[in-house]
């Protein structure tokens, strides 16, 4: 952590890490406490006042059917987001792993999404299944589908994961590109003389050396799915119909802004740092063990 | 390869190409609206070629004589306070992280692990958790509005330190011996070895940046009240909105490609630094 030859103590490190510091404990660490604080009090309609109420606010929402609700909606999006973008992703990977000629072309066409905002990537897709003009719409309506997210839930659950998976494909592809990659070839050539095709070698030589990569993968998509798919989520369907696609993250919001229920959308923020402070420590954890020093 | 084999050959390529035509089929509808004057945009169903209005959409949109009935602000103003937005963010980001790791690693100084833990803190602490809070924050500062509140909060980053913390401990010891010895002090060692020994890291990172801090939404969309503030990427959002009432999808489609054009440069022309800021900074 430190290097073994160093520079002898002075005032010039305080300097040096103030800035960083100063934002932290203005943007990150006020506002968090704040939050804390705040899903300890119960404040009237008017905001005039307000009371301390200890855990009222976090016992109100385990006891709000809607709230549940919303959390295994967003368990249920963020494992479809994850399954869908990552299974695409590691089937064209695989596949571009064995091209020879072209792959740079394939890689940059495939990667991006990546650059492209949330927000756009939902009104993109929100275009192309727009209840009366979409092209896919269309084709589904030749098809005898009947489509429309505005007003079935399930199809606006669809559309979003849809949306949502489409943009995250990218990051997931080049991860798993390069896991393949760094497969030594003698493996791969050792098991094709002894006569095992690539479907076989795929499932028992190259799925499980590239394990770590998933796992990894597993943690960062569902960060995204429950962080990063808000502008998704408020471009396509606004939480809506009828709460269908209201994930916690939207909820913190809608309830905060919207609603102007301080005390309850404090609370929620409060349960979704923990959330995040779970997840980070499954992903250090893991990276941990991964980087040697 | 390992193995001839014509047909795993053929089936690759046909994989690819179909992973690339559902990767790409969005953008091409989305360049293939724009393309369009506002009525054909209203006929079921919609073209799938592109047609000949491509270049007075895009004028009509970057003047700022676009949709109707909404604020009109010019869409090459929106653009850029998308560009000083990003450019505040990754360039700040960059700056404060780069220092920071440079004390922590190169310093033995009193509360040295307790200023890394506290940056490790922002790690855990998304904007999408702390909004209403931080927006307090923000409006109490008076930065409501303001380039200032739109990329200072966002600019603390404790990836970005660690990753200058991993580079700075490749850096072998015998570096700041030598310097040491040729009687460097410490912001000298890092001008002029430092800096220059983490070039590409730096420039890699900036990639990773730009495009966060271009696609910036909901912090933006919460800060910016004034019409002359708001970003691209937020304005998209509000022309959906109107969308429902007057649909000229042509003008809506010709801003979400200008607002997807900058960070979609950077990722093809910068591929290589695009893929490295990618992997080693982790997220």
């Amino acid at each position: 952590m430190l290097k073994r030859v160093h520079f002898p103590p002075s005032i010039l490190p305080y300097i040096l890490v103030a800035p960083q510091v100063a934002i932290t404990l203005v943007f990150f660490i006020w506002p968090a406490s704040e939050a804390l604080y705040q899903s300890f009090l119960l404040e009237d309609a008017f905001g005039l006042s307000s009371e301390f109420v200890w855990f009222k606010n976090f016992n109100a929402l385990f006891h709000d059917p809607i709230y549940l609700q919303a959390f295994g909606r967003t368990a249920f999006f963020s494992g479809a987001v994850a399954l869908l973008s990552m299974s695409l992703a590691v089937v064209l990977a695989g596949f571009a792993d064995r091209v020879v000629r072209g792959a740079t072309f394939y890689r940059t066409l495939l990667i991006w999404p990546y650059a492209i905002a949330p927000v756009l990537a939902g009104a993109l897709w929100a275009f192309m299944f727009n209840p009366t003009l979409g092209i896919l719409t269309y084709s589904l309506e030749l098809l005898g589908v009947d489509w429309n997210y505005k007003l079935n839930g399930g199809q606006a659950m669809g559309l979003v994961i849809m949306a949502a998976a489409w943009k995250q494909v990218a990051y997931n592809f080049l991860f798993y590109l390069a896991a393949m990659q760094s497969i030594p070839k003698s493996v791969i050539e050792a098991a094709a003389i002894d006569g095992a095709g690539p479907i076989k070698r795929f499932w028992t030589i190259v799925f499980p050396l590239i394990s770590p990569t998933t796992f990894f993968l597993l943690v960062i998509n569902a960060v995204y799915a429950f962080f990063d798919t808000f502008g998704i989520i408020d471009a396509v369907t606004q939480g809506g119909p009828a709460n269908a696609t209201t994930i916690l993250v939207y909820k913190v919001y809608n309830d905060g802004f919207v609603g102007l229920d301080l005390g309850g959308s404090a609370a929620q923020s409060v349960i979704l740092m923990v959330l995040v402070i779970a997840m980070t420590v499954v992903q250090f954890r893991y990276i941990e063990k991964k980087v040697e020093y | 390869m390992v193995e001839h084999r014509p047909f795993l050959t053929f089936l690759t390529h046909l994989v690819m190409l179909i992973g690339i035509l559902l990767i790409a089929f969005p953008i091409w509808i989305t360049f293939v609206a724009a393309s369009h004057e506002a009525v054909r945009m209203t006929q079921v169903p919609l073209p799938l070629l592109p047609g000949d209005q491509f270049w007075h959409n895009m004028k009509a949109m970057l003047l700022g004589s676009g949709l109707k009935g909404t604020e009109v602000t010019p869409v090459w103003w929106m653009m850029f306070n998308s560009l000083v937005m990003a450019l505040s963010i990754s360039l700040g980001k960059i700056a404060i992280s780069i220092i920071s790791a440079f004390a922590i690693v190169y310093f033995k100084f009193p509360f040295r692990m307790g200023f890394f833990w506290l940056i490790f803190i922002t790690l855990m602490l998304p904007v999408e958790v702390r909004i209403l809070p931080t927006f307090e924050v923000v409006a109490n500062l008076g930065l409501l509005n303001s380039y200032a509140g739109l990329s200072l909060p966002l600019i603390a980053s404790a990836t970005a330190t660690f990753m200058f913390r991993q580079v700075f401990l490749t850096i072998p010891d015998e570096m700041l011996e030598s310097a040491r010895i040729d009687g460097a002090g410490p912001m000298r060692f890092f001008w002029d070895i430092l800096l220059p020994l983490s070039r590409t890291n730096i420039a890699a990172l900036f990639v990773i940046l730009f495009i966060y801090g271009w696609n910036q939404y909901l912090w933006p969309l919460l800060i910016t009240t004034d019409a002359d503030m708001t970003t691209i990427v937020v304005s998209l959002k509000q022309m959906l909105t109107a969308a429902e009432a007057t649909p000229e999808w042509n003008i809506i489609m010709m801003t979400a490609l200008l607002a997807m054009l900058p960070p979609i440069l950077v990722v093809i022309f910068m591929q290589k630094l695009f893929v490295k800021g990618l992997t080693e900074t982790d997220k």
